[in-house]
């Protein structure tokens, strides 16, 4: 098993720093391919702007295995200028505008500094103060000098920090499965062919995955992703029935959710494996949302699919929060479980 | 002239919530130490300093009044781990879901890391809708097992805003609590201006506390240093997005100079006259009732001081990404300077009412 301590920290930190809105991956595609080159037998980047790469097994009969994380995050586009550095903007993959006003942004591949501004509430009226300021009444100003150009992607400015147990940070949805993915690349398994694709564009509709599917032609997949967790407290005290999964209780493991049936041995296969290591692990609330795996099962003649998540607080807002140790056991499960893995597994019994 | 950026950054680095002034109180007397003849401290914590002036005892005074205190949070209850928050001042609630904030933990003595959460629907009342979520219903998370918080983490205990300070394009900077220290700032533009000049007059520089709660640190000041005339420096409205009234003013053009009840018009034509002489760019602001500055409590102190009002233009009140134009800062630094100057030993008498 590969250790885990500082070198992988610096390396979420590193990715986390940096912005990659859909569409424009760029920034972590460039840390990506720095980080898996040596270790990969093949690598490349498809016309997506994927970064697709295949670490080959040395055994007889190997299971071709499709393991993503994708390298997208939620941000902005200018889509006008206002003038003396003052610019419209529109949402980049769901975002609740309430999270944005006065929030420091990076504009640009330039990462050039602004901030998200809005009427003082001194101007308003006691009305309009309880009202939820909507996107088009917001701006992103980058100083009387500021110049950007309409097409122009925006993240939030939020530095990566540590917190006893905690990490705080933008955009650990996915680049705490960007940084899993890495590390497993890293430390492929001999039993299997691994499939590695850092996807684009999974937060306005699962693009990349589609794609990379159909690329690798997989015999399985698994999505590594990142999943809210909404474990707080319930406004009168009451018990919080939707809390999606908990800080702290371990890797989530999807059973089903808004475009997936997970496949069922998949869902065993982890499951067994994290009682057979004894590594803590929660299965995810079935409901809503989705990550990857609903456009890799559908690809092809279908690929059996799973998902597992770290757990994060705040999903797409300036700040998440997730656990160090819930990652490292999604990384130590995911190890295990590919060592497991056999042609024997996906049997149609 | 030196770069007052460094030390403004310096200023909108730490906390210093209203009533909680030491931390930012500290930085400003060790930058106006070697400027001035004496510094101390008053008996509620705002700090004055004396540049004794060139006439004969008695000297008459102008006191330059900044207040140094900012507007925050602090710990209404604990529930889970989780903080519930009430606000230090005029705070705008609209910012507050997902800001990055600094806990003051009493119970161990450390300054925390937290995000100011705003629940899911479901977690909330229905009538909380889709709106703005009221601060009753904000927590504060820091990352911590809910033992840890129970240990560290006291009800009081202060939440001030963490963002670090960023200069922007076009000679501005943005962050949190720049109203005041933007001010302080221009204080210190001027105290340093002053180092080479003749002045007559008796100056205190006096930063003042709890300007954005209850005024505490101007009207006990002025009581206690008791000068012949007092000069606030603040902050007024930048035209800006969403903001383009009468009120507004155009960040980067120049010094405010506001007439209003709270600011003697003798006062206010003098430094008029004297921006026009030495060609610094300003502009007039109105107040029509109250300025909602240390000029308000000044003017009435004793029995009565007249009090003029200096200011510059601010985008983004009482967010954390304030936003001000650092010419301005030096601006108003070089003409309160030469207003200072300006004072001949007979000034006061002059002082009439048209």
């Amino acid at each position: 098993m590969p250790g885990f301590g500082k070198t992988q920290l610096r390396l979420l930190e590193r990715l986390c720093n940096v912005v990659a809105v859909s569409g424009d991956e760029g920034q972590v595609r460039e840390i990506v391919l720095e980080e898996i080159e040596p270790y990969a037998d093949e690598v490349k980047v498809d016309a997506l702007g994927n970064v697709l790469a295949t670490c080959l097994g040395r055994g007889r009969r190997r299971m071709r295995v499709m393991l993503d994380a994708h390298m997208d995050e939620i941000g902005f586009m200018i889509v006008a200028e206002d003038g003396e550095g003052i610019y419209r903007f529109e949402a980049v993959g769901g975002i609740d505008p309430r999270h944005l006003v006065g929030k420091q942004v990076l504009v640009g591949r330039e990462n050039m500094p602004g901030v998200i501004g809005a009427r003082p509430i001194h101007l308003m009226s006691s009305e309009e103060r309880t009202k939820k300021l909507p996107i088009d009444a917001l701006r992103i100003d980058l100083g009387p000098a500021g110049k950007a150009k309409v097409g122009d992607r925006a993240g939030f400015a939020t530095r990566f920090r540590r917190a006893g147990p905690s990490i705080f940070s933008k955009s650990i949805d996915d680049r705490i499965g960007v940084a899993t993915l890495i590390e497993l690349v890293k430390h492929a398994p001999p039993n299997i062919d691994l499939c590695a694709a850092f996807t684009v564009q999974e937060e306005i509709g699962l693009r990349g995955a589609k794609v990379a599917a159909h690329y690798f032609n997989p015999d399985l997949a698994i999505a590594i992703d990142s999943t809210p967790a909404r474990d707080l407290p319930v406004f009168d005290g009451g018990e919080n029935m939707t809390y999606n999964t908990k800080l702290g209780l371990g890797p989530a493991i999807y059973i089903a959710d808004g475009s997936t049936l997970h496949d069922p041995r998949l869902v065993r296969l982890l499951r067994e494996t994290a009682e057979a290591e004894k590594i803590p692990y929660q299965l995810r609330q079935p409901g809503g949302g989705g990550t990857d795996s609903g456009a890799i099962q559908r690809s092809l003649a279908g690929v059996p699919t799973v998902s597992v998540s770290v757990p994060h607080r705040y999903t797409h807002s300036p700040v998440s929060i997730s656990r160090v140790d819930d990652w490292k056991n999604t990384l130590n499960l995911l190890q295990a479980a590919l060592k497991r893995i056999t042609t024997s597994l996906i049997t149609v019994r | 002239m030196t770069d007052i950026l460094p030390f403004l950054k310096a200023l909108i680095s730490v906390s210093g919530l209203s009533g909680f002034e030491t931390s930012v109180a500290r930085i400003i007397e060790e930058k106006w130490s070697p400027l001035l003849d004496e510094v101390s401290f008053s008996r509620v914590g705002s700090l004055h300093g004396l540049k004794k002036g060139s006439g004969t005892a008695p000297r008459p005074a102008v006191m330059l009044a900044a207040h140094m205190d900012a507007i925050g949070l602090r710990v209404s209850k604990i529930t889970e781990g989780f903080l519930h928050i009430t606000n230090i001042g005029g705070i705008d609630i609209r910012v507050l879901p997902g800001a990055e904030v600094s806990v003051h933990a009493t119970g161990s003595g450390e300054e925390l890391p937290g995000v100011i959460a705003m629940p899911p629907a479901d977690l909330l009342p229905k009538s909380a809708g889709d709106g703005v979520i009221g601060i009753n219903y904000l927590l504060v998370d820091i990352g911590l097992t809910p033992r840890a918080v129970e240990r560290k983490i006291r009800v009081g205990d202060l939440i001030s805003f963490a963002n670090a300070p960023m200069v922007l394009a076009g000679d501005v900077i943005s962050g949190h609590s720049l109203d005041n220290r933007a001010s302080i700032a221009a204080l210190t533009v001027c105290l340093e201006e002053l180092q080479d000049k003749q002045h007559v007059w008796d100056v205190w520089a006096a930063a003042t506390v709890q300007e954005e709660t209850t005024y505490l640190g101007a009207y006990s000041s002025a009581f206690a240093l008791r000068p012949q005339i007092a000069i606030a420096v603040d902050g007024t409205f930048a035209k800006g997005p969403g903001a383009n009234g009468w009120q507004t003013h155009q960040m980067g053009n120049g010094v405010g100079l506001c007439v209003g009840p709270n600011m003697h018009p003798f006062l206010h034509r003098k430094l008029k006259e004297l921006a026009e002489k030495l060609e610094i760019a300003w502009f007039l602001d109105v107040t029509p009732a109250h300025s909602g500055t240390d000029a308000f409590p000044m003017q009435i102190t004793a029995e009565g001081i007249p009090t003029a009002l200096v200011e510059f233009p601010f985008r983004y009140m009482h967010t954390p990404v304030e936003m001000i134009s650092v010419k301005d800062v030096y601006r108003a630094g070089r003409l309160l300077a030469e207003f200072v100057t300006s004072l001949e030993a007979d000034f006061v008498d002059t002082i009439v009412w048209e």
